[in-house]
């Protein structure tokens, strides 16, 4: 299981980059991996508002279909516009070509509320 | 009589494997204080009884009638071939394909009759079918809902009032705003619709034929619709389609329609079946099961239920539509229906309904005090304006041996004079002749 | 297979047509015609017959083998009803002969198939009153709950929630919603009940009904009905029964009698009408007394000389919910099916459904998990957790049976149990058709531990191995496209 220390997680196993004011958005190799193959992937639209862990995003595979969370409050810079045709992207690549999308973040304490690498290692181990 | 095989001994042997004593251990759970108030049902009967019975209801019926009632369900001829094929038993007794490796049958079935629907249409994706015509207009109100976030809807009066009705029926505990626009001279009223037209609307639907038989290019409606950014939603008469513009080609996103017409009998009102299609675009909004082709483990071609995401047993409350059954055996008579025919035979089917139903006009317009509406093109029903009653005049009718037509004043207020002609191929010259003998007839009394 | 359009030889008929006796019609003007015809292809009958008979075999069915589908009741389906059903004395019957003035003497036996069914069927389920119209199971449960939401309309209460425990038909929750309620789910106990706790907890005067399955999904009949019923109606809400597993109970109890207040049946399920790949099905729905006045409308009644009309001036309907009286051809069939059985048969169907499952439950005990080991009514629910130990999933079981020649039990359904195959094998199963069922289940859990592979493996003996299903979500090719060729 791939835990990159330089990244913030949330329970609900999502992953955020951040730099300065934005922050890249996706799901964690332990979310692909329980997903299975992922077959469509719904993104907020452009200039849309997300809020911290609420539901900006769903990601499917053929028989489940998953809500994933914000993990900060923000305006949608960008989204990953291949993943409509290669959703496949977030199973190989979850921290790199599959994030998600790109937040202005609104409010910078939101990243208080956010798992270190160390924290959420301990936490998948837990799940076992 | 029950058909449960089992005999005296295996019925012991069953239960001292379980570990019971007698059948009613395992209805420990059900108290007595839950037992059956009362179950008076009669006791059961032969086969040969049942069936003396059935048959005798049946008899009562009146199937002697020649008939020009129609009104969105058809008396079609349906060829032999659809009968022996959907009764083989090895489709009808199989339940949803949910294990494709054991139903490709059905699963290519189906994909064959997604396919015919699309080509029908002139539309890019079907579902696997829905209940009937009513709920797929539903359906397609709901996923134009859904896609626009919008929530108000225009429905041409023209569209059948038996949908319109099911349409408010469905919503009335939602907060959707309908409106209804008018008929003017047997077309849909381009001011009316565009007066309602705006930023607001969720979808516009129309029918064609209309429900008074009248033709119509809605490609001017579909264009204005899209500026405001809507849907156009077409309820459509599928055997039309062997010679009408289709939705496609007027530019809607989506079409349904009452698929009883391709192969299923008039039954006293169902199983009949629902079809809808629409742009590729809107795939993930559509309702109910879908087949798609992919391949197994060895590359070779194969058929799955897919885009299962959308539906109930996985996103339950957050589902496209509550949809489980839909008309899989139906939606099988329709796409064998379609091969019999086939395009050849689809578009002369169309060419001579519209060649009887013109000579019909010729015919009924020559009796004295009837006139037939001419104000637009028609192409298997038209109405007629008769000098009394026409409810009364049905009802005379029936005397003579016809289901003339269906008397508007049923539907429309103001239109008790008027009656609704539908022809198929199965009516002959000489029926028609006969039918404008008799109403003459009935008219002079 | 080769599709049908792939069959297409242009200049080829599968049906002779009538040749035209009126005069060709003035053609309609361009803008109203199509430009190409439809791409329907054009076909010997013999190849359109040979096509399908030999895509029929390719499935399998009731007739040709034992299909124990948990949930869908895949009884044998007599073959009297079928030849009733296709009578020319119903099937040529336009529904809408009864709505013309006088016409109602016109249809009098469809109308009183219709009449007596609804009246067998308030005393089955011992309800007040039952509309034909619903066309499946789901259009029943979204029938209910309009008419539940017609019914505090009318007594001017504002309800939102509708109650469903977790495992509940997915149907159940996607009802609640498009018919325009928020959901409460509840969770289920250790025991396999609902969770009285979490349930008390979400009743208010807020919630609108709670909507159960009698026996639940895992086949167990909760003795605290009345109890649930009682706590319900005690904040006024309306109680809904999903008839799905009304083959346990007949005659053994009424929902009526439990407290329901509003019911589906489906009648594809337990009155023995096939159901033909997906449909149609048929979901009457009966109400108690207090709900009658909502039904759809027309309402089939008596007149005072024994005839049946069609009555449409019900004020307090809810409208259509079909176009006319529901699958006529289906409710015909079952009809036909009740005559038959009678209340003798009904029961003995009832109690040997039961008998069936408990049978494979206490057989199978030991090589499958099962997670709510008690006397269940007509259906088990087992779980693969045992052999997921060495890689084999229910999935891996069920197309492993595939090859053994049964159509798989319902797997990952209820949600609530992990690897769950529910297994329901019906009344009309015999004993040695069970015991090999049985016998090939208990190979299966030892093939589990001694060759997994085997199993992964499976199906081997179908036309196709396992499907693609992750890349016909991904790309979905939904229809036929010129460019397609076969393999």
């Amino acid at each position: 299981m791939h835990i990159p220390d330089d990244l913030l997680y949330t329970k609900e196993h999502e992953w955020v980059r951040i730099k300065d004011k934005t922050a890249t958005l996706g799901i964690t190799d332990y979310a692909q991996g329980s997903l299975g193959d992922i077959t469509f992937v719904e993104l907020p639209k452009v200039n849309g508002a997300v809020a911290q862990f609420k539901q900006y995003a769903t990601v499917e595979s053929v028989k489940a279909a998953s809500d994933v969370y914000a993990s900060v409050s923000g305006k949608v810079l960008k989204i990953n516009e291949e993943l409509s045709a290669h959703p496949e992207l977030i199973n190989q690549s979850p921290y790199d070509k599959g994030y998600f999308a790109v937040i202005e973040v609104s409010d910078e304490s939101d990243v208080s509320r956010l798992v270190s690498s160390a924290d959420y290692k301990k936490y998948v181990e837990g799940l076992h | 009589m029950n058909y449960v095989p089992h005999t005296e001994e295996d019925r012991a042997e069953m239960l001292k494997a379980i570990g019971v004593k007698s059948i009613d251990d395992l209805f420990i759970d059900i108290s007595p204080a839950l037992r059956p108030k009362s179950f008076d049902i009669p006791e059961g009967k032969s086969e040969f009884e049942v069936c003396r019975y059935i048959k005798k209801l049946a008899s009562k019926n009146a199937t002697d009638l020649i008939s020009f009632l129609g009104a969105g369900f058809y008396d079609h001829y349906i060829p032999a071939a659809v009968d022996a094929l959907a009764s083989r038993s090895e489709f009808y007794t199989a339940y949803t394909p949910y294990q494709p490796e054991s139903s490709q049958g059905w699963l290519q079935s189906i994909y064959e009759y997604q396919t015919a629907i699309c080509e029908l249409l002139g539309l890019d994706v079907s579902n696997a079918s829905l209940y009937d015509g009513g709920t797929a207009l539903y359906e397609a109100a709901m996923m134009a809902i859904r896609l626009t976030g919008r929530k108000k809807i225009i429905v041409d009066q023209g569209v059948n009032l038996i949908y319109r009705t099911m349409l408010y029926t469905y919503t009335s505990n939602l907060s959707i705003e309908f409106v209804e626009t008018p008929v003017v001279h047997g077309q849909s009223s381009r001011e009316a619709i565009l007066k309602h037209l705006d930023g607001n609307t969720a979808a516009v639907i129309l029918q064609n034929p209309n429900f008074f038989g009248a033709i119509d290019d809605y490609t001017d409606i579909a264009s204005k619709v899209h500026e405001v950014g809507a849907l156009a939603i077409q309820s459509v008469y599928p055997i039309s389609m062997g010679i009408l513009k289709t939705p496609g080609e007027m530019g809607f996103d989506i079409a349904t329609g009452e698929g009883q017409s391709l192969g299923l009998p008039l039954s006293f009102g169902g199983p009949y079946l629902g079809f809808i299609a629409a742009k590729k675009e809107l795939v993930r909004q559509m309702p109910g099961r879908i087949v798609g082709a992919t391949v197994d483990k060895d590359g070779k071609r194969g058929y799955v239920l897919t885009l299962q995401t959308r539906e109930q047993h996985i996103r339950r409350e957050k589902a496209t539509s509550n949809i489980c059954s839909n008309e899989a055996l139906c939606a099988l008579r329709a796409v064998i229906y379609l091969s019999l025919i086939g395009k050849t035979g689809l578009k002369e089917m169309a060419e001579l309904i519209y060649s009887k139903t013109e000579f019909a006009k010729s015919v009924l317009e020559k009796i004295p005090g009837v006139t037939v509406k001419r104000s637009s093109p028609t192409f298997n029903e038209f109405t007629i304006c008769l000098p009394k009653n026409a409810d009364d005049v049905a009802h005379k009718m029936v005397e003579k041996g016809f289901a003339a037509g269906f008397p508007l004043g049923r539907f429309y207020k103001g239109m008790e004079n008027y009656l609704l002609v539908a022809v198929t191929e199965k009516r002959t010259r000489e029926e028609i002749l006969k039918l404008g003998d008799s109403l003459e007839a009935v008219l002079c009394d | 297979m080769r599709l049908i359009f792939e069959k297409n030889v242009e200049g080829r008929r599968g049906f002779k047509m009538q040749s035209p006796d009126v005069p060709p019609a003035k053609k309609l003007d361009a803008k109203y015609l199509r430009k190409d015809p439809p791409n329907i292809p054009n076909i010997s009958e013999l190849d359109v017959v040979r096509h399908y008979t030999n895509l029929s075999r390719l499935n399998y069915s009731v007739d040709t083998n034992f299909y124990p589908l948990g949930s869908c009741t895949m009884k044998y389906n007599p073959k009297f009803t079928e030849t009733l059903a296709n009578l020319d004395g119903f099937t040529a019957v336009h529904p809408l002969l009864p709505q013309l003035s006088g016409g109602g003497a016109l249809a009098q036996g469809a109308l009183e198939v219709l009449y007596n069914t609804k009246k067998i069927l308030c005393e089955i389920t011992g309800m007040a009153g039952f509309t034909s119209q619903p066309l499946a199971g789901a259009h029943g449960e979204l029938t209910g709950v309009m008419l539940i939401a017609a019914y505090h309309k009318h007594n001017g209460s504002r309800r939102k929630y509708i109650i469903v425990p977790d495992s509940s038909h997915g149907t159940n929750p996607a009802s609640a919603a498009i018919a325009g309620y928020q959901v409460i789910v509840i969770p289920t106990d250790k025991d396999g009940y609902m969770d009285m706790a979490e349930f008390k907890n979400s009743l208010s005067d807020e919630v609108a009904a709670v909507m159960l399955t009698c026996p639940d999904t895992l086949g167990i009949f909760n003795p605290r009905i009345k109890e649930i019923a009682d706590l319900a109606h005690g904040v006024g809400a309306l109680m809904y029964y999903d008839g799905a597993n009304l083959n346990a109970i007949l005659g053994k109890c009424r929902p009526g009698d439990l407290g329901f207040d509003v019911i589906h049946i489906n009648l594809h399920k337990t009155f023995a009408t096939p159901h033909g790949g997906g449909g149609p099905g048929s979901g009457p729905v009966g109400v108690c007394e207090k709900l009658t006045d909502f039904l759809p409308i027309p309402r089939i009644v008596k007149r005072p000389d024994g005839t049946l009309a069609l009555d449409y001036h019900r004020f307090k309907s809810i409208g259509y919910i079909a176009p006319f009286y529901g699958n006529f051809g289906v409710i015909l069939k079952a009809y036909a099916y009740i005559l038959l059985l009678g209340k003798k048969g009904l029961i003995e169907a009832s109690e040997n459904a039961v008998l069936g499952a408990n049978y494979c439950r206490t057989k199978l005990r030991g090589y499958y998990d099962i997670p709510f080991d008690r006397i269940c009514m007509h259906e088990c629910v087992l779980s693969a957790s045992k052999q997921i130990k060495n890689g084999v999933h229910a999935l891996d079981i069920a197309k492993y049976l595939i090859d053994k020649g049964y159509h798989p039990p319902t797997i990952y359904f209820p949600l609530i149990v992990k690897e769950s195959i529910m297994i329901e094998p019906t009344e009309t199963e015999s004993k040695e058709t069970l015991d090999r069922f049985i016998d090939t289940m208990i190979e299966i859990a030892r093939l589990a531990e001694s060759d997994p592979d085997v199993i992964k493996n499976a199906p081997i003996t179908r036309p196709v191995k396992r499907l693609d299903e992750t890349k016909a979500a991904r790309e979905p090719d939904l229809r036929w496209k010129n460019s397609i060729k076969s393999k």
